[in-house]
């Protein structure tokens, strides 16, 4: 039988602001454990939550960033359960009345069609503690550091239909995130991880299969192999004659595996009700304006401008516009040095190489967008060719210069334009090499290539290229 | 509707409260009383009316997005003895 895959993503993105959603502690990652959990974190008795405007503002700018509805009015509920990480006893968060309603996204898979996914809902919650399982003499460990951290859970309608389509959701859902800067998207620190709600049915059958959901998934290879694990466990199944549970499954990437987490499957009985110590919350169409100001270029946008403006392969564009920080970047390189498709490559090919070799983030390049435009600009006016500019990049990157000029000069890199000089050399190498000479007169073509690196490196790839060419044909005719 | 004693039950452990099992009849009954005034409610035709979140007609300040709380960590582990390495400890959670 023909199966159909069917998913839903629920993604966790924590918010960037400095303090927690309804306390004053701060959220930043990796303190000492529980040095950043005040009493409301803790759930102390006689505490009041506090509503973080920031947290408010970042859920509307996002709704407006997918042109989403905004819940004017939106109120938070609890959602009781039991569990060491959240000392309270519920999880505050929003059920019927979210800070942002139905929107949708737009994704572009491998083969460049699009597809629009639906987005159901985001909403306002607090995250929770983390448990540390290693051994505490047979207890748990916890830290509630994490505890009360703003997260915006975005949850996308059942419209994907492959393992491929899902990762180019969350990708471009994690693009996003940063681009309008509520969240640093952090994945290793767990600050954007997802849910995904997984089931099969046969192909043309109208209605759901029966589905797992796996759970926080954090990396965008796991999610593409876990849902990939898991339809085919849930095919090997039906094909057997059985049937697919509804429950919680865990991704374990070491044993490349799904298993059930019995544990929490009679415990969903969470209970929600409005939480009486928050009041609805009411925004005005003001605030929202205020905050539409403030959305930058978004990436959909900014691809078209970029193959319109720039004259680019849509696939170049795609890449350099996964993040804000590198868009920006090309920009100014494209700009400065005048070539945009020249700017591409340098961006795509060294710099991303670099970038990726020494683990750094563009924004902390040791080579700024102005110091490649130069560079880029001494390509493009014959000082060096471009072999020679990947030293020069090398240099950059290694701090031996203030920028590409010092750089040529202090290591005498200029390229020869002198004919003469460049004469000296094809003269010299023609004269050692007779036998290629006879060659390339007997009509093989491929010598000249030969000629070429001789004379290159001769002069220390100082040679332009496309001078050096002409003269060695000239010379052997 | 009225509650059995399962359903008495299931709601004492979703509370995580203990109860003597002589005293469950009385909670019953009790209970079941709250759902026979929800019932008479049902009656009312609410089609027209929005939910009410809060029996306050206002809404919720907000605070600006400042870290006002300073490290009381020490002051807050004072209350129990289960605390390592500045964990608090708790009876062993298997996932």
């Amino acid at each position: 039988m023909e199966w159909e895959t069917v998913i839903g993503l629920e993604i966790h993105t924590q918010l960037a602001t400095r303090s927690k959603i309804f306390s004053g502690a701060a959220t930043a990652y990796g303190a000492e454990p529980n040095t950043q959990a005040c009493a409301v974190d803790l759930g102390l008795p006689g505490v009041l939550p506090v509503l973080n405007k920031e947290a408010i503002s970042m859920g509307v700018k996002f709704g407006l960033a997918l042109d989403a509805e905004i819940g004017m009015t939106s109120v938070f509920d609890r959602k009781n359960y039991f569990y060491p990480d959240l000392p309270k006893g519920y999880q505050t968060t929003q059920m019927d009345f979210p800070i942002v309603g139905k929107g949708s996204l737009i994704i572009e898979l491998e083969d460049g069609t699009t597809k629009v996914i639906g987005v159901t809902r985001a909403h306002l919650e607090e995250d929770a503690g983390k448990s540390l399982h290693e051994d505490f003499h047979g207890m748990t460990g916890i830290d509630l550091n994490r505890a009360g951290t703003p997260l915006l859970e975005i949850v996308s309608e059942p419209d994907m239909r492959s393992a491929k389509e899902a990762v180019a959701y969350m990708r471009k859902m994690h693009s996003l995130v940063r681009y309008i800067g509520i969240s640093d998207g952090n994945m290793q620190e767990g600050s954007f991880r997802c849910d995904a709600n997984v089931s099969v049915r046969p192909k043309g059958q109208k209605e759901f299969g029966t589905r797992a959901e796996l759970k926080n998934i954090n990396s965008f290879r796991f999610v593409e192999r876990a849902i990939n694990i898991e339809v085919e466990r849930q095919i090997d199944l039906l094909e057997a004659g059985g049937t697919v549970v509804q429950e919680t499954r865990l991704y374990d990437a070491d044993k490349d595996e799904t298993r059930s987490m019995r544990s929490k499957e009679e415990a969903n009985d969470y209970r929600y009700f409005p939480d009486p110590d928050l009041l609805p919350i009411k925004i005005t169409s003001e605030f929202v304006e205020q905050i539409r100001e403030t959305l930058p270029e978004l990436p959909d946008a900014k691809k078209a401008r970029f193959i319109e403006s720039f004259a680019l392969k849509a696939e170049d564009v795609a890449t350099i516009i996964s993040s804000r920080e590198t868009a920006d970047y090309f920009e100014i390189v494209a700009d400065k040095c005048g070539d945009a498709k020249l700017a591409a490559n340098w961006v795509i090919g060294e710099l991303s190489g670099y970038l990726n070799k020494e683990d750094t983030d563009i924004i902390a390049s040791p080579v700024t967008a102005e110091m490649l435009a130069l560079l880029l600009t001494r390509i493009k006016d014959d000082t060096i060719s471009g072999k020679i500019a990947k030293q020069v990049f090398e240099a950059l990157w290694n701090g031996e210069g203030e920028n590409a000029d010092a750089i040529i000069e202090s290591k005498g890199l200029k390229q020869i334009t002198d004919t003469g000089a460049i004469e000296a050399i094809v003269d010299e190498i023609i004269a050692a090499n007779p036998e290629q000479v006879e060659q390339f007169k007997a009509g093989k073509e491929k010598v000249l290539g030969f000629f070429v690196g001789q004379c290159m490196k001769a002069s220390k790839g100082k040679a332009n290229p496309g001078q050096l060419n002409q003269l060695i044909r000239d010379k052997l005719k | 509707m009225s509650l059995d004693k399962n359903d008495v039950e299931k709601i004492a452990h979703l509370a995580r409260l203990a109860i003597a099992d002589e005293d469950i009849p009385g909670y019953a009954g009790s209970l079941s009383s709250i759902l026979q005034l929800v019932e008479q409610m049902d009656a009312v035709d609410t089609k027209n009316v929005l939910p009410m979140a809060h029996p306050q007609d206002a809404h919720q300040r907000l605070r600006e997005d400042v870290v006002t709380e300073k490290n009381q960590r020490e002051h807050f582990q004072k209350i129990t003895e289960n605390v390592e390495n500045g964990l608090y400890l708790v009876p062993k959670v298997l996932d």
